[in-house]
């Protein structure tokens, strides 16, 4: 692999309650310049508390407390991303590595426009935009995730569970950062919104290239997506690897159980939306 | 206890989303904190002397001709400017105060349920009704309207007031206890209950009730912090129960007889500050009464202990 | 629009509920409360016989049917004719309690304006830095929110006013000056309102504080603060623009139900310092049985409330975008 764009190495994240407990246990993922890397596992084994520490958004009882994150600029240098405070870290945020939030339902600010936040982005980020070319700016990240400009004026409530995850990738854009942060960006979605979602991130890769680490407890979703599939179980990676040699050759029991949980129309290869029909036999999926 | 990371990182954890039954309760007692300790055994300690008082102290009007007496050997507290023993007066007054204070607190509490639990609970134009009649009470001032109402009634008895009392405060506790019940009557175990045919008195019994034991534990509560005020307040204005005993109507004497600008500062201390102790009483056991249904207020304990771990957080 | 519809109907029922409240209490004193009210005024100086008719139609033992007293009541609110009082007869109510009300307003005025702002910011403040030692100001608070308006009234007056004699201890104003608009009394009615209001500020400010402190962590633990974090904006644009604006909402409803709080510390506070407003006119009403003066006195008060609760409910429409949708 050529040098790659975020290297986690032993990361181990804590939550310090009276009866400490470790929710992230040593993980060590490399995530490529432009590939979708995806991290699959039940609820509760630690990909969300992967997703925040990357990003930096833990907050106490929650403690990194081993291993390092290291993040390679376009320049070629590297940032040591657990070393960032105060103000760099601010600037680092977005700029360089963006998130999407499970169920934007709640992920907007629901007294202020669309707008005001894609503005806030520019302000705070020292963009040296007018106002008028903030609005802009604005508009043309709603046309490329296919939402109308005019919605620019609305307050979140207004919009559909669709539309608003839609703004939140359109802001995840906005700085240009090489990576993005998925955490189960389609999970509270339908399935027909969820397709079409995962469709506009393809295409959104291709034209900007950035790298995404896609968090979701749907394997199948992510053999089909990914460039490259990690498994979590209690907080460690027990598996990683191309979805191929992960469906071919599943090394550790874990992949091996979530790869037979699938119900399937053929029985062969799993493929997402099939929660919803009998398999074979006549039992339910 | 340690959280689990669902709890700590879902901000959607609902306040009194447990399982409803036993085990719940005798939990909230085991993993209670300082708060409610110090809270109950303060409470304790009023009501023992509440009940006591006629034993220790049986004539506290007793007077004597030694007036306005600092407080001493012989008099604790000092005396009033009739002779009479200030800290027997304090006593004599416990019994008054905390009883409209329970009585009050308990009608407020089953008015307020009438109105909130029981108009949630049967919806549509029941709902309407209630809501609409809670809401009036609450915009209504209340002191004012509680002097009014006294003054009209002009019987003085300590029901009375305490009626006159619960009337005027139960709004505020409906308009909880309707938001508390409307929730959780949307909740899905109420659903199951309704599909398997329980009887609505039923779903109301097993299902709703123990949920919202917490909010109505600390509508009590709020109802007799309120109703040991307004009768204090009563009192104080000489509206209240007949006889004076209550430690607002101390205050009232002392007022009347000039005890501020006559420097007798034992008189008008202790009796305020026994409210100020009691209600601060109260307010703790609200308060961890609110620390257990708001996890939120529950992890900033969790915060604070694993900050002073002294581990750099990640910011 | 129809939020705004819901409330206006609201407050006007609201209104006449008071309205008609007023109407019937008088008319629900047992035994002859005219009898009891001339019984007291002939001490202090003989009633003329209109007198005693006004107050017969006050407490409704006209022989009129009942509507048609209504009526007669409701036309003589709308002419401002709200009878004339027995303590300070034969001044009009009116006019008593139009002089005494610009003292309510300026002392509840006042004290509201600051116990609200400093406690929203303090504690917002507080909760914004959670798990700081701020906390353990809480407990504090709890006590202090519990000390009832009028002992503190009486704490402080004896501390200030008779110990170290900083402040006057009753009164509205210096007696020597002329009531106007002269800087003397201006000065002299800030001087004496002095105390009072930070009776009623001390008493009021820490429910304010623990209430915004309350709604800051819950406001803080939701998810558009995180984003808002992890956009990497400016850490005062999250608190004001994300957390302040969000948490700042329920305030607004709070500011109409601590204003009944302090309307009910105003009574008791200007009866200790014996404050010429409408609380210490209501007091004094109810002690000499003055039920036209108490009557009108009550509805003032009502209304000045409910109004500024509907205030409040408009503001609360305007601030927040979503309760005009979701209605």
């Amino acid at each position: 692999m050529t040098e790659p764009l975020l290297s986690i190495r032993n990361l181990t994240v804590e939550y310090q309650t009276a009866d400490p407990v470790q929710a992230v246990r040593d993980v060590s993922i490399d995530i490529a310049p432009g590939e979708i890397f995806g991290l699959a596992g039940e609820s509760g084994c630690g990909k969300s508390t992967l997703a925040y520490a990357v990003t930096r958004l833990l907050e106490p009882p929650a403690a990194i407390t081993g291993g390092s994150i290291g993040f390679r600029r376009p320049d070629g240098s590297s940032v040591d991303v657990l070393g960032l405070d105060g103000r760099e870290l601010r600037a680092f945020r977005w700029q360089e590595i963006s998130m999407v939030f499970q169920g934007a339902m709640n992920a907007l600010n629901p007294v202020r426009t669309v707008r005001s936040q894609i503005a806030d982005i520019f302000i705070d980020h020292d963009a040296g935009m007018s106002r008028a070319q903030r609005t802009r700016r604005a508009a043309e990240l709603l046309k490329t995730v296919g939402i109308d400009p005019r919605r620019l004026s609305s307050y979140p409530h207004e919009l559909s569970g669709g539309m608003r995850q839609r703004v939140m990738i359109a802001m995840a854009l906005a700085l240009r950062p090489r990576l993005i942060v998925m955490d189960e960006p389609t999970t509270a979605l339908d399935v027909v919104v969820q397709r079409n979602i995962i469709e506009e991130i393809n295409r959104l890769r291709a034209e900007f290239c950035f790298a995404v680490l896609f968090i979701t407890h749907d394997l199948g979703l992510l053999l089909e997506i990914s460039d490259r599939v990690g498994v979590m179980l209690a907080g460690s990676l027990v598996e990683q690897g191309t979805p191929r040699r992960l469906q071919d050759a599943p090394q550790h029991d874990y992949t091996r159980h979530l790869l037979r949980s699938f119900p399937s129309l053929r029985g062969d290869v799993p493929s997402t939306g099939t929660r919803y029909v009998t398999i074979q036999d006549g039992a339910r999926a | 206890m340690a959280f689990s990371q669902q709890e700590l990182a879902d901000p959607d954890v609902l306040p009194a989303s447990p399982v409803p039954g036993r085990r719940t309760r005798w939990a909230f007692f085991r993993n209670a904190s300082w708060k409610l300790w110090t809270g109950l055994a303060i409470c304790a300690f009023f009501v023992v002397i509440a009940a006591v008082a006629p034993l220790i102290a049986p004539n506290p009007n007793q007077t004597s001709s030694i007036g306005l007496q600092p407080p001493s050997i012989n008099h604790v507290f000092g005396t009033t400017n009739i002779g009479q023993d200030v800290l027997q007066q304090v006593l004599g007054g416990t019994t008054g105060s905390i009883v409209i204070g329970v009585v009050a607190g308990a009608l407020t509490v089953v008015l307020s349920m009438l109105f909130g639990v029981g108009g949630a609970f049967l919806g549509g134009k029941w709902d309407e009704a209630s809501s609409l009649i809670s809401n009036v009470f609450l915009v209504i001032p209340g002191l004012p309207l509680l002097i009014i109402v006294t003054d009209y009634v002009q019987s003085r008895s300590i029901l009375v007031i305490a009626v006159v009392i619960a009337i005027v405060s139960w709004a505020g506790a409906a308009r909880v206890l309707r938001a508390q019940t409307l929730s959780v009557r949307s909740r899905d175990y109420v659903d199951a209950a309704r599909v398997a045919s329980e009887s609505t008195w039923r779903i109301m019994l097993r299902e709703i009730l123990p949920n919202l034991m917490p909010i109505i534990a600390s509508q009590f509560v709020f109802g007799a912090l309120g109703a040991i005020l307004a009768e204090a307040g009563l009192s104080f204005l000489g509206l209240g129960a007949a006889g004076g005993k209550s430690w607002g109507s101390i205050l009232f004497f002392a007022q009347n007889a000039q005890a501020i600008t006559l420097g007798a500062w034992w008189w008008f201390v202790p009796p305020g500050l026994c409210i100020a102790i009691v209600g601060a009483a109260l307010g703790l056991i609200n308060f961890s009464i609110d620390e257990r249904i708001n996890p939120r207020l529950r992890t900033l304990a969790v915060i604070k202990r694993s900050r002073r771990h002294g581990r750099k957080a990640t910011k | 629009m129809r939020y705004y519809l819901r409330k206006i109907v609201f407050y006007l029922l609201a209104g006449w509920i008071a309205v008609t409240l007023n109407f019937l209490l008088p008319r629900m004193v047992k035994g002859d409360p005219v009898q009891v009210i001339l019984a007291k005024t002939q001490r202090l100086a003989p009633l003329p016989p209109s007198a005693r008719h006004a107050l017969e139609l006050q407490f409704g033992q006209t022989h009129d049917p009942i509507v048609v007293q209504y009526w007669h009541y409701l036309q003589g609110l709308f002419t401002g004719d709200l009878g004339v009082s027995v303590t300070f007869y034969p001044s009009p109510v009116v006019d008593i309690i139009s002089q005494a009300l610009p003292w309510t307003l300026l002392l509840i005025g006042l004290s509201t304006v600051i116990s609200y702002v400093v406690g929203l910011l303090l504690g917002s403040y507080i909760g914004w830095k959670r798990g700081s030692w701020l906390d353990s100001l809480v407990p504090i608070s709890t006590f202090l929110s519990a000390i009832p308006y009028f002992w503190l009234a009486l704490i402080l007056v004896y501390i200030f006013g008779v110990n170290l004699q900083w402040f006057p201890v009753t009164g509205g104003y210096d007696n020597t000056i002329t009531p106007g608009f002269s800087l003397e009394f201006i000065g002299s009615a800030i001087y004496y309102g002095l105390l009072p209001a930070f009776t009623i500020v001390l008493a009021s400010v820490t429910s304010q504080v623990l209430a915004a402190r309350n709604m800051m962590v819950s406001t803080m633990a939701e998810d558009y603060v995180t984003t808002a974090r992890a956009k990497g904006l400016r850490p005062r644009r999250v608190f004001g623009s994300y957390a302040m604006r969000n948490a700042l909402l329920p305030s607004v409803t709070g500011f109409a139900i601590s204003l009944g709080f302090i309307v009910n510390g105003s009574v008791v506070t200007e009866s200790v310092f014996s404050y010429p407003g409408v609380g210490y006119t209501l007091i004094q009403a109810v002690e000499n049985d003055d039920y036209p003066l108490m009557q009108a006195l009550f509805l003032i008060i009502t209304l000045a409330v409910l109004g500024a609760n509907f205030v409040a409910d408009i503001v609360y429409g305007v601030i927040d975008p979503r309760t005009r949708s979701a209605e």
